[in-house]
């Protein structure tokens, strides 16, 4: 309707803009259809199936349409160490990848920029893991941390590690699989928002008498900040909702499970839709409030 | 002092940090030539057994060519899509611009879980059983976006005044696009192509819950890590992985050539 809008108004002045509406029309409307029904209306079902009640027949499975806040209610006393764990996971594991990648995304993008080759050699690097299977690598990790692993044993003769210690299952474990598996999604953005950035500014500021450390808090870290929000979003939002990582199958354990766990199991075995539901629609509003204000304080509109 | 710390520190944490990510691929290669029955744990001697007998995993294969059929179709209707919409972003002004980009920002934005879940219970609502198909539109669904963010960067690099130049010399609209628009966004188009088909191959959590009965790769390996992944998916996972790092170097090489001619000249 609104590209329809645009081209009638535009059409007593002159015969081109109303053309250019239509094929903007025509170029929009498949792809924004296929969203709308794909992605905006399942997050109605949803909503709609976080508030259905177990129908009367009583057949495992089947729900029929109600009203039900009490899903929400029951999902959050039932599953409030999940959900805390899931955003705290997710808080270190970003902070940690942060940390980790930050140094790395400079050097490609500072260190190396004149260097073609070395830099495509990196950024080729950087984007390895993606080539391999996550649930690959994952699982590669378990076996390097098993119980009888090399390095558990090796841990174990130094005395650095109690005979009846274990890694595998540990909250330590799921964050470091955590950290892995999204260095690459924190170093492509802050990377490129680096490659651009204006090496003059870092001489000038040099020229000033700051030392490195001063030039770094007041120049290049400033500047690089979108960078560092997107390559944060991309990390945290889908940590929050993984559960590859902390399956009891890979690096987690009995006390690792995560919201994303708790999701599979209701929705995926014991077929409690309207929980799994429920926790998804919680999951959802936390990052859309977390993004809302993190985004908003950091004041980047255009994260496209 | 500082000078040589500030000289050999950061590189030696570059190395250290490519040591750190290349481990767990390294392993799983190592693994797949690992002469062993059914689990995959312990290390039992070299074998080529599994590389050239894949298939005898009939499981592996079989979500294997399941992975790549979802794949293709996905990134096929993906990207016609998306560069449809890169296209319109970019060229054309039109009412309801925000709402349009919040939409597509949205599922880049979304847990996989939070989509897996929404279109499951939406096939459920729905009625529709579970499948290849629902796996094909779930697929294209969370790549759309990524597509779109990858060719209009493409499209604003483009000079209207060479599309210009061709409705000058007389090409009707459809002439325009296929000499000198299309051409131009080629390279962009087939890095979206790219991105699109590797986040559909290695998608597990919207695969999952759309699946039904139907095995990928991912799921594959999901399901048997349980009782041990059997080495010939190691050796599939390490046959993607040469390929893809082969066609990366390719494009790489490549470009690289082709901007020496251009400064030559």
């Amino acid at each position: 309707m609104a590209f329809v809008a645009l081209g009638g108004s535009t059409a007593a002045k002159k015969q081109a803009p109303k053309k250019a509406g239509r094929v903007a029309l025509l170029l929009l409307l498949p792809g924004i259809a296929y969203l709308g029904l794909f992605f905006l209306t399942p997050l109605f079902s949803l909503i709609l199936t976080s508030l259905k009640t177990p129908s009367a027949s009583g057949d495992i499975g089947r729900y029929d349409y109600a009203v039900e806040f009490g899903n929400y209610l029951f999902a959050v006393e039932q599953y409030m160490p999940q959900i805390l764990r899931s955003f705290m996971f997710a808080l270190i594991a970003t902070v940690v990848a942060l940390a980790i990648s930050y140094p790395l995304a400079y050097f490609i993008a500072v260190k190396a920029r004149n260097k073609p080759l070395l830099k495509g050699l990196l950024l080729t690097l950087v984007i390895a893991p993606f080539f391999i299977s996550m649930l690959l690598r994952t699982f590669a990790w378990k076996q390097i941390f098993s119980n009888d692993s090399w390095i558990v044993n090796t841990l174990k003769s130094f005395g650095i590690f109690g005979t009846d210690s274990y890694i595998i299952g540990t909250d330590f474990a799921v964050i470091f699989g955590l950290v892995y598996n999204f260095i690459p999604f924190m170093t492509l953005p802050i990377f490129s928002n680096l490659d651009r950035l204006d090496l003059r500014l870092l001489e000038a500021s040099g020229d000033l008498y700051a030392n490195p450390i001063t030039t770094f808090r007041k120049i290049t870290f400033p500047l690089s900040l979108p960078g560092v929000i997107s390559g944060t979003l991309l990390t945290f939002i889908p940590i929050s909702g993984d559960y590859v990582v902390a399956s009891r199958d890979f690096l987690g354990g009995p006390d690792t499970a995560m919201i994303g766990n708790v999701v599979e199991a209701n929705f995926l075995r014991i077929q409690d839709y309207p929980t799994a539901s429920a926790l998804s629609v919680l999951l959802m509003a936390a990052i859309v409030i977390l993004v809302s204000a993190y985004v908003r304080r950091s004041g980047t509109d255009d994260l496209l | 002092m500082k000078f040589s710390l500030g000289k050999y520190l950061l590189p030696t944490y570059v190395f250290l940090t490519f040591l750190f990510l290349g481990i767990p691929i390294a392993y799983t290669f190592v693994f797949s030539f690992n002469d062993s029955i059914k689990s995959n744990i312990i290390w039992r001697g070299f074998t080529f057994d599994n590389w050239l007998n894949v298939c005898n995993q009939q499981d592996v294969c079989d979500a294997f060519a399941n992975s790549l059929i979802i794949a293709v179709s996905a990134t096929l209707i993906a990207t016609v899509l998306g560069t449809m919409i890169a296209i319109a972003l970019v060229r054309y002004k039109f009412k309801f611009r925000s709402a349009t980009n919040l939409l597509l920002f949205l599922p880049l934005a979304t847990p996989e879980v939070v989509m897996g879940a929404g279109l499951a219970a939406q096939f459920l609502d729905f009625g529709w059983p579970k499948g290849m198909l629902t796996v094909i539109i779930a697929h294209t669904m969370f790549t759309l976006s990524f597509v779109v963010v990858t060719v209009k960067a493409r499209v604003a690099t483009l000079d209207p005044a060479l599309e210009e130049a061709g409705r000058d010399l007389y090409a009707n609209p459809a002439q325009v696009f296929m000499k000198i628009t299309f051409p131009l966004l080629l390279p962009g188009i087939l890095a979206a192509a790219m991105l699109a088909f590797a986040l559909s191959f290695d998608d597990f959590i919207i695969t999952q819950f759309n699946s039904g009965s139907i095995d990928t790769f991912p799921k594959f390996v999901y399901t048997a890590a349980a009782r041990g992944i059997p080495p010939e998916a190691n050796v599939i996972g390490s046959m993607v992985f040469i390929v893809a790092i082969a066609i990366v170097v390719t494009v790489q090489v490549r470009s690289s050539i082709k901007q020496r001619k251009l400064a030559k000249k």
